[in-house]
């Protein structure tokens, strides 16, 4: 009970002007890509809360990357900035002149981690890698996360390739934001029984405001799916839709959301609908008139057993889940879904 | 193509021809701004012979006083030897501009071209005026307009959505050629931009999507019948509902609904929906067997 009250402590760091504040904007804040220019240099630390899932609130805190900074973070304000954090995000600018110097920097704040927060997660974003040309972009991709991994002492690193012009954005903060939720495994797990009672080739969870996905799984034949990245561009379709929407109901992008969307076509249906609070799911099922409304039913009683079980009143008979994993279930909604 | 990859445009140097295979066959002859086609060297019964449309951009931005003149001199000779063309005026690169600004290079422009064609004589001539820009959805409308024109059955469409739109209580109605996301015909309520994005945007949202699930396998299994058509609709956060269905490969029907009601009778505008299309591929069918006018228009551009 306590831990999921718990806030988690995220350190966005690295050098000035590596693109920190520019993300945060476009995840959490509904910027997009074109309004970042906007944003000035970050003077010190700026912290912000971030609600996820409802109840997961992360802590963020976004480091000004100048030089001075840097060093009051490595000496006087070390206890304060680098203990109980929960994860650190490092970002480096892949058209940095001096990745020696940027390195040392990284080897740094990773010893002083190490230090206060033996146990953090660490994820190195290698950002703005559109502005190295397409064929190059894996290998020296490839280059500089062997780099990094070899200056990161004890902590095993999760790297990514990211730009804010493009879908892998929302790939690397997926990959984050997957590690923090409390008890998936549970969620994961339901989800996978869930989408073999109603024959789905795919189910994604995906966040509410941020549209990140929160886990997925896919059927056998969903998994032969050519198109790998097709999470984050999923997510990119969808929020690109919502300013769209927000624009021209004149609303504010936070606000404006969908309520439920249905497509059917030849090769694929497709249904999109709010599931928890601050969830929404997305089915893939196999063409099908009568099966795709009997998933879209399903998914409607699985929503409605979901909020039941968690407000802890009929237990969950409207479940279409076998009775072993009911119990687990009280779980998932005691973490991940308030009713 | 986005706009601000336009930048990496080359100048156009030579005549091009684009061929757009739609519901319409349409060439686009792309004229190079420098193009002098007056000179005897150019047959001019080979340009403008079997053309449906010209369309001229002017760019707003810049001193348009010669291109305004060059206009002239070609709405006369088209107006002299082909009185059948539409002439298309985009008063072009407007997002530079201020209102006011705005405003006034349009009548200027307009004023000029017209005390032109009136002192030759021509009273009344095909001439239509769009302020567009790349930026917006200005230059699309405009575009839809120009196509607009030259489809022979425009009135029965029309009716046709009206009809639809007002029995379904739909706010308004676009029949959109998927490919260009120009729209070929729209209910007569006034055009609303705010409409036009988020339809053509839901286009792209499909379109999308259907690229990551559309991969063919052998192992990917029907579960039942379904209509071959695709159909889609989303509901907003204010119930606004958008609703789309293709009608046949090139052109779906989208529609803005505000009627809260809507959600409930889904069944019933689809079928409506349904027997529209019926309606608009049978009106499709009977002017091709009548081969009647304008199957094969052709539209040109030239620019300054």
């Amino acid at each position: 009970m306590d831990a999921r009250k718990k806030k988690r402590k995220v350190l966005l760091m690295g050098k000035s002007g590596s693109g920190k504040s520019s993300m945060r904007s476009i995840i959490f804040s509904n910027y997009v890509a074109k309004d970042v220019r906007r944003l000035g240099a970050t003077i010190d630390v700026e912290h912000s809360h971030v609600k996820f899932m409802g109840n997961l609130t992360l802590n963020l805190w976004d480091c000004g990357g100048q030089d001075a900074f840097m060093e009051t973070y490595l000496a006087s304000q070390r206890g304060n900035i680098f203990s109980d954090v929960a994860v650190l995000i490092y970002v480096f600018d892949i058209e940095s002149r001096e990745v020696d110097r940027d390195l040392d920097t990284y080897h740094a704040i990773i010893e002083a981690l190490s230090e206060f927060s033996p146990n953090a997660y660490v994820f190195c974003l290698v950002h703005k890698m559109d502005l190295i040309q397409a064929e190059h972009r894996q290998r020296i991709y490839e280059e500089r996360s062997a780099v990094i991994r070899s200056r990161s002492s004890d902590f095993r690193v999760d790297t990514f390739a990211s730009s804010i012009w493009d879908q892998s954005l929302y790939k690397a903060w997926a990959g984050i934001v997957h590690k923090l939720i409390p008890n998936l495994i549970v969620i994961e797990r339901f989800l996978t029984a869930f989408a073999k009672k109603i024959n789905a080739e795919e189910v994604i969870l995906f966040e509410r405001s941020t549209f990140l996905t929160v886990t997925s799984v896919t059927s056998e034949v969903g998994d032969l799916n050519p198109i790998y990245d097709r999470h984050e561009r999923l997510s990119n379709i969808m929020k690109a839709f919502k300013h769209c929407a927000a624009r021209n109901t004149l609303t504010t992008p936070a606000s404006a959301g969908f309520v439920v969307m249905h497509t059917k076509t030849p090769q694929f249906n497709i249904f999109l609908g709010r599931f928890t609070d601050n969830t929404y799911i997305f089915l893939v099922v196999p063409p099908g008139e009568a099966s795709y409304n009997c998933a879209v039913l399903n998914t409607m009683l699985a929503r409605e057993g979901f909020s039941k079980a968690a407000a802890g009143s009929g237990g969950g008979d409207g479940f279409p889940l076998p009775p072993p994993e009911t119990t687990e279930d009280h779980a998932t909604n005691g973490n991940g879904n308030p009713a | 193509m986005p706009p601000n990859e336009t930048l990496f445009l080359e100048s156009t140097t030579r005549i091009q021809k684009d061929s757009i295979h739609s519901f319409m066959d349409f060439q686009v002859w792309d004229f190079p701004g420098q193009l002098e086609y007056f000179e005897s060297a150019f047959d001019l019964e080979d340009i403008f012979g079997s053309l449906g449309a010209l369309v001229w951009v002017i760019d707003a931005q810049d001193d348009y006083l010669d291109s305004v003149a060059r206009l002239n001199r070609t709405i006369l000779t088209v107006q002299q030897f082909y009185p059948g063309i539409n002439i298309e005026v985009f008063i072009h690169k407007v997002d530079g501009l201020s209102d006011e600004y705005r405003t006034d290079t349009f009548q200027d422009i307009v004023q000029r071209i017209s005390d032109e064609l009136s002192d030759a004589g021509y009273e009344n001539a095909p001439v239509h005026y769009y302020l567009t820009s790349i930026y917006d959805y200005s230059v699309f409308e405009a575009f839809s307009k120009v196509i607009q024109k030259l489809i022979p059955n425009l009135s029965t469409l029309e009716n046709l959505i009206n009809t639809l739109a007002n029995n379904c209580g739909f706010e308004k109605t676009y029949l959109f050629d998927v490919l260009s996301k120009i729209y070929i015909a729209s209910d007569t309520r006034p055009v609303d931009m705010a409409c036009y994005e988020m339809c053509s945007d839901y286009i792209d949202v499909i379109v999308d999507i259907s690229e990551l699930y559309s991969w063919d396998h052998p192992v990917r299994k029907r579960l039942g019948d379904q209509i071959q058509e695709a159909e889609s609709h989303v509901v907003l956060h204010d119930q606004t509902m958008i609703h789309l269905m293709e009608m046949n490969k090139y052109l779906c029907l989208v529609s803005v609904i505000r009627n809260p009601e809507a959600k409930d009778k889904r069944g019933l505008i689809d079928m409506n929906c349904r027997t529209f299309q019926d309606a608009l591929n049978e009106v499709f069918s009977r002017s091709w067997e009548e081969g009647s006018a304008a199957q094969e228009g052709q539209s040109a551009t030239a620019s300054k």
